[in-house]
């Protein structure tokens, strides 16, 4: 789950790591007091607060040099959908903006802790350069990277050691402090993802995160109820956020076959096999091991919200989740909900002749594939309109 | 012969009493494995399936001498449940359950190297030496006794490998799940070592996802040590980047972990990669049929 910056940068405060003065706004009228007011100063940094990268070049950051501007730019990005190179071709909703002092800075560097997979540790990298334009340098021109033992956490020496990469060395202990509060952050908040871009050393040799980026380990937000609270919904698909409400796996795509699948890897390969056959992929959906016919049929309903799709491929492999279940799904769903498309079924695994009779016998107009490169060749025929 | 389990296996299930590892236990039982007993704390001396329940693992291996252990525990128990099975000395610990933070799977990791135990897992349907010894989540039914290995991260597609090469006759030796997650146990490397060195065994399928580069590595390892035919399909090739595709470790990240990469590796050292999840049985055929092409290169002497 990501964070916002400004929640972020509540979290760094909060362990004493500086950043910039700043107020979250939600209106321009707001902004201009907190502008004039709190931060005083003759100008400001606007920053649209939304779940993507990117923001910078996508006009998500600007620079108010008057109060008038301060206004006119909130309220041009309020209630705007940013689009950046990194999100979704709608953007995402800029519900709340982040109003900063500006400060003289000297250096922008990088700083960010994230999951080594390969080693498995998580791993320190670091960079002089910091800015727009790091990802788009990619790994190779890291200049520092360390890896912190699970056990022992990020020694004092492999600070120094960046800070001395860095460039920093007059102030090798002040960046030991902060690269270990940092690491602290990362693992009692159990993130996957501590981004500083940029962290900024100021004329007057203050270091400060201008820029945060937080993205915390789904799987531990039951322990982390602080965070699972600043969760934002308006930044995702609201038919991720429906499936998700749900207990379904979703994933919205730009396609026009929907899928309906039990298991992750299969859900990956049923949409993979629908580009072999020419088709597109709809959404990545997978029901889970435990699904009931109920949880069958709202997964359909969020299929079928989807107007761009114009079949649906149902394909199930009953282990655990038996066939007859998958079948009296999809039953109750056309017969509750309406189907307004072609559906096509490929059952495989436990109880597959029981699920198949079903379908067979419900009358209901659904397309029985016997195999699965069948069922990806009928649902990519019948979505483009061809009989199959 | 088979890897890592067989029909003497002493299985002791954690989470036994619960709704999960009720209905799994039954399961394995009904499919002749050999399940000793179980541990839910707070409920050691009940019967449950008619098998002895324990508080602990430590007792449980006493009384026991359990092997293996499966692991039904929630996700914020599991980790502490993995490393109480390796304390007791459990020498293969499956962990069937998803959703463990990656905090705790990176301290488990830590603690298992000071240890000679294996894990297998988390987030996946566990192992299956068909007709011999079922230790997780798998339909039994669909499984044949047989020649080919089989070692995947994802549970479904696991079940379409063996669905397939069960339709051809050719059957399994051993089937590993190894699971999605990013941080896990075994690994393909270490199944395909074991694969190779088990008389069983005379073809490997290799089921991987967009993700990480254990497949690239896979990929190397064949090349060296890997003398019997290799197949392999992997899920992901339309996955679009930065999106995890339900399986915590299924993202490609800043382009690494692209499944084009992964193919193209693996072709490279000979393996027959299968276009559709469907031609998995075909890809391993077609590997069969030309394995004389896939020996290993011997050492030179110096």
């Amino acid at each position: 789950m990501n964070l916002h910056e400004y929640q972020a940068k509540q979290i760094l405060r909060e362990q004493g790591v500086n950043t910039p003065r700043g107020v979250v706004v939600e209106n321009a009228a707001h902004a201009e007091l907190a502008a004039s007011g709190y931060l005083g100063g003759d100008s400001w940094v606007i920053k649209a607060q939304v779940h993507a990268g990117g923001r910078g070049k996508a006009g998500g950051v600007r620079i108010a040099n008057s109060l008038a501007a301060v206004v006119g730019i909130s309220d041009q990005l309020l209630g705007s959908r940013l689009i950046t190179a990194q999100n979704a071709p709608q953007g995402q909703l800029v519900g709340q903006l982040l109003l900063e002092e500006t400060l003289d800075i000297a250096r922008e560097m990088y700083v960010s802790f994230l999951l080594d997979r390969d080693r498995e540790r998580v791993i320190l990298v670091a960079s002089a350069s910091g800015g727009m334009e790091i990802e788009a340098m990619g790994y190779d021109r890291e200049i520092a990277q360390e890896v912190c033992d699970p056990v022992l956490g990020l020694q004092a020496f492999q600070c120094r050691s960046v800070a001395f990469a860095l460039g920093l060395g007059e102030q090798a202990t002040g960046v030991t402090r902060l690269l270990q509060t940092l690491y602290r952050i990362f693992t009692e908040r159990d993130l996957s993802l501590l981004e500083i871009n940029p962290l900024a050393l100021t004329r007057d040799g203050r270091l400060i995160a201008l820029d945060c980026k937080m993205v915390v380990d789904d799987n531990a937000l039951a322990r982390q109820p602080q965070l699972a609270d600043w969760a934002d919904d308006t930044q995702s698909d609201d038919k991720e956020v429906a499936a998700h409400a749900a207990g379904l796996n979703y994933i919205a795509l730009d396609g026009d076959i929907g899928c309906l699948v039990n298991g992750a890897g299969l859900a990956m390969a049923t949409m993979d096999l629908i580009r072999l056959n020419g088709g597109k992929a709809a959404n990545f959906l997978d029901v889970g091991g435990g699904a009931t016919a109920a949880t069958v049929a709202r997964a359909l309903g969020i299929i079928l919200s989807d107007e761009a799709v114009k079949a649906i491929l149902v394909n199930i492999f009953g282990g655990i989740m038996r066939c007859d279940t998958i079948a009296e799904g999809i039953i109750t769903a056309i017969r509750e909900v309406g189907v307004r498309v072609p559906v096509i079924v490929r059952l495989e695994g436990t109880n597959v002749e029981l699920g198949k009779a079903m379908l067979r016998d419900s009358g209901l107009d659904v397309v029985a594939a016997e195999d699965l490169n069948e069922a990806a060749r009928r649902a990519v025929a019948l979505a483009s309109g061809v009989p199959a | 012969m088979s890897i890592l389990v067989d029909k003497n296996t002493r299985v002791l299930c954690q989470g036994f009493t619960g709704k999960q590892g009720s209905f799994h236990s039954e399961q394995a039982l009904a499919y002749g494995t050999q399940l000793v007993g179980g541990v839910t704390p707070g409920k050691g001396g009940q019967q449950h399936l008619g098998l002895p329940v324990f508080h602990t693992m430590r007792e449980a291996v006493r009384a026991t001498y359990a092997t293996a252990s499966v692991i039904y525990v929630p996700a914020h128990h599991a980790a502490d449940s993995i490393m109480e099975a390796v304390d007791a000395g459990i020498e293969l610990v499956v962990c069937i359950t998803e959703g463990i933070p990656v905090r705790d799977m990176l301290n488990v990791k830590a603690a298992l190297r000071a240890n000679q135990a294996r894990l297998i897992g988390p987030n996946c349907p566990g192992i299956i030496t068909p007709g011999a010894c079922k230790i997780g989540i798998m339909p039994g039914s669909i499984h044949l006794p047989g020649k080919i290995g089989i070692v995947s991260r994802s549970g479904t597609l696991t079940y379409e490998a063996v669905h397939q090469t069960t339709r051809l006759g050719l059957g399994q030796s051993t089937c590993v799940g190894i699971g999605g997650d990013p941080i896990k146990g075994m690994d393909f490397i270490d199944c395909l070592q074991l694969f190779e060195q088990d008389a069983q065994t005379e073809a490997i399928v290799l089921v991987g996802e967009i993700g990480g580069a254990r497949e690239e590595v896979a990929a190397e390892y064949i090349q060296h040590h890997v003398s019997k035919p290799v197949a392999a399909y992997i899920a992901g090739q339309s996955a679009p980047p930065g999106r995890r595709m339900g399986h915590a470790g299924a993202v490609v990240a800043g382009g690494h972990g692209t499944a084009q990469a992964k193919i193209e590796a693996l072709r490279a050292v000979g393996v027959v990669v299968a276009d559709s999840p469907a031609d998995m049985g075909l890809a391993i055929l077609q590997a069969i049929s030309r394995a004389p092409s896939r020996a290993v290169p011997q050492a030179v002497p110096t």
